[in-house]
């Protein structure tokens, strides 16, 4: 099969701090790879360019059939086929968890309004909020609100996920229930880039782990790989985060 | 009039206030028209805009109210378009608020966060979608209290048209004034006339502010956006 998301050569700097050093992988539809690392390693940053959050220096970004690089690329359209889930959650202070859900299917895709609420219903079911149709996001808990946050990104009915340390800020408990979402998405065959901190958790989902270090991606392989780490420094980093 | 201070007196010098109040609305509208579109034209990605919008506001807050208002009604006498005083002096406070207003919304829709920019645009919002549906409701929240707070100081500064002849509430103390000679009476009279209307102002100000939180909990949808 061929891949849906796909880096070479990917070439990073913030002013002279070298993020990206040459990264290159390919992600195959359907399958869910743990971008794993120290902070600092530039996963985030990975992620980020793959959503043209970030331009690159150098290389070549495809998601989708979308050159990403290109900087004539057609943002809109490459952010109908890729969603986000961002760390803070990102929701909209002002709007109700249906609004938040509905505004991208009704004002980017221009959806009619019933549609839109259908959608709403639909994915906020899946997330297991429907009794929070109508709360605000301060209403509710920090896991709830990550699940919003995923719910918003499954209305576009995008074809790659994006999953930026989105546990980070929660306690284990509330990390538990984000990550029973996010394990159902990838039972469900949903094509997943999760930049995490949760070993356990990319252990148990992932196809493919990759380890990135200094800009780089340093090991990659199949789940396995955080149990016989072929390098050093995976072995120092599992080592010190199990 | 002449003679103590009487019931026409304060008649005369209630109508100053009630100019005084029409000027101000002149210059909320206006200057929130024109503010409005400075601080949009300020946080433009388009250099042609946001430059002469700098440029202006610069200017603008550079230079005395005053002298706004002496440009308006003698200079522009002078070029041979002679303005009536409210004219001149509405348009001379609709430049002032542009410039004023322009600047905190500018920050207020800067304050907004940058992640809540990046969420919107990861929804394929585009970038107007992103401003009106996302960025704008949330600035206006923040912008409330600095808003209330210039209006208070927009009635103060009508003040200034009494120098362009225009009667409002300062104008009109002053003629009651050289009539009767009673300086201490007419001007706290004019001072709590001021007061009285700036006052609620100030007051709203703060229960804008509460019944905003308020209703963003309490009535979910009144808020949905717009199609």
């Amino acid at each position: 099969m061929s891949a849906v998301v796909s880096l070479e050569d990917v070439h990073k700097s913030f002013g002279a701090l070298k993020v990206l050093n040459g990264v290159s992988f390919d992600v195959r539809k359907g399958q869910v790879v743990a971008i794993i690392g120290r902070s600092g390693s530039g996963k985030s940053t990975a992620l980020r360019c793959i959503n043209r959050l970030e331009t690159i220096d150098h290389g070549r970004i495809e998601v989708c059939g979308h050159v990403v690089s290109d900087e004539r690329v057609d943002l809109n359209r490459l952010r109908r086929d890729i969603g986000i889930v961002f760390q803070s959650y990102n929701l909209f202070p002002h709007l109700t968890v249906e609004e938040n859900i509905s505004l991208g299917p009704r004002h980017a895709k221009g959806m009619p309004l019933a549609e839109a609420r259908r959608i709403t219903t639909e994915v906020l079911s899946r997330v297991g909020l429907l009794d929070k149709l109508h709360a605000y996001p301060e209403q509710l808990s920090g896991g709830q609100q990550q699940r919003v946050a995923i719910a918003r990104s499954l209305a576009m009915s995008p074809q790659v996920m994006l999953f930026d340390e989105v546990t980070s800020a929660l306690d284990p408990h509330l990390t538990g229930e984000v990550l029973r979402v996010i394990e159902q998405l990838a039972a469900g065959g949903m094509t997943m880039i999760l930049v995490t901190h949760e070993m356990a958790f990319a252990r148990k989902v992932a196809d493919v782990v990759i380890y990135m270090h200094e800009g780089r991606v340093w090991e990659t392989g199949a789940a396995a790989l955080l149990s016989s780490p072929a390098t050093s420094e995976l072995q120092q980093f599992v080592g010190v985060t199990l | 009039m002449g003679g103590a201070f009487n019931v026409n007196h304060f008649n005369f010098m209630l109508t100053g206030a009630v100019w005084t109040v029409g000027l101000s609305l002149i210059a909320f509208a206006g200057g929130g028209l024109l503010g409005f579109a400075i601080a949009l034209a300020r946080v433009s990605r388009n250099r042609l805009l946001r430059w002469p919008a700098t440029v202006y506001v610069q200017l603008v807050q550079g230079t005395p109210l005053l002298i706004v208002m002496f440009l308006c009604y003698f200079g522009l006498a002078m070029l041979g378009l002679n303005l009536p005083a409210i004219v001149a002096a509405g348009l001379s406070m609709t430049i002032y608020v542009g410039a004023y207003a322009g600047e905190i919304w500018r920050g207020c829709i800067q304050s907004v966060p940058r992640t809540q920019w990046e969420a919107a645009e990861c929804l394929a919002l585009r970038r107007w979608q992103r401003m009106r549906l996302v960025i704008l409701p949330q600035a206006a929240r923040i912008a409330t209290p600095p808003t209330v707070g210039l209006m208070v100081q927009v009635v103060k500064n009508t003040s200034l048209a009494s120098i362009v002849g225009f009667v409002e509430l300062t104008r009109a103390g002053q003629l009651v004034n050289n009539s009767i000679v009673a300086p201490l009476l007419v001007y706290m009279l004019v001072a709590g006339i001021y007061f009285a209307l700036c006052f609620p102002l100030s007051w709203w100000s703060r229960k804008l502010e509460v019944r905003l939180n308020f209703a963003h909990r309490r009535q979910p949808d009144l808020a949905f956006a717009p199609a």
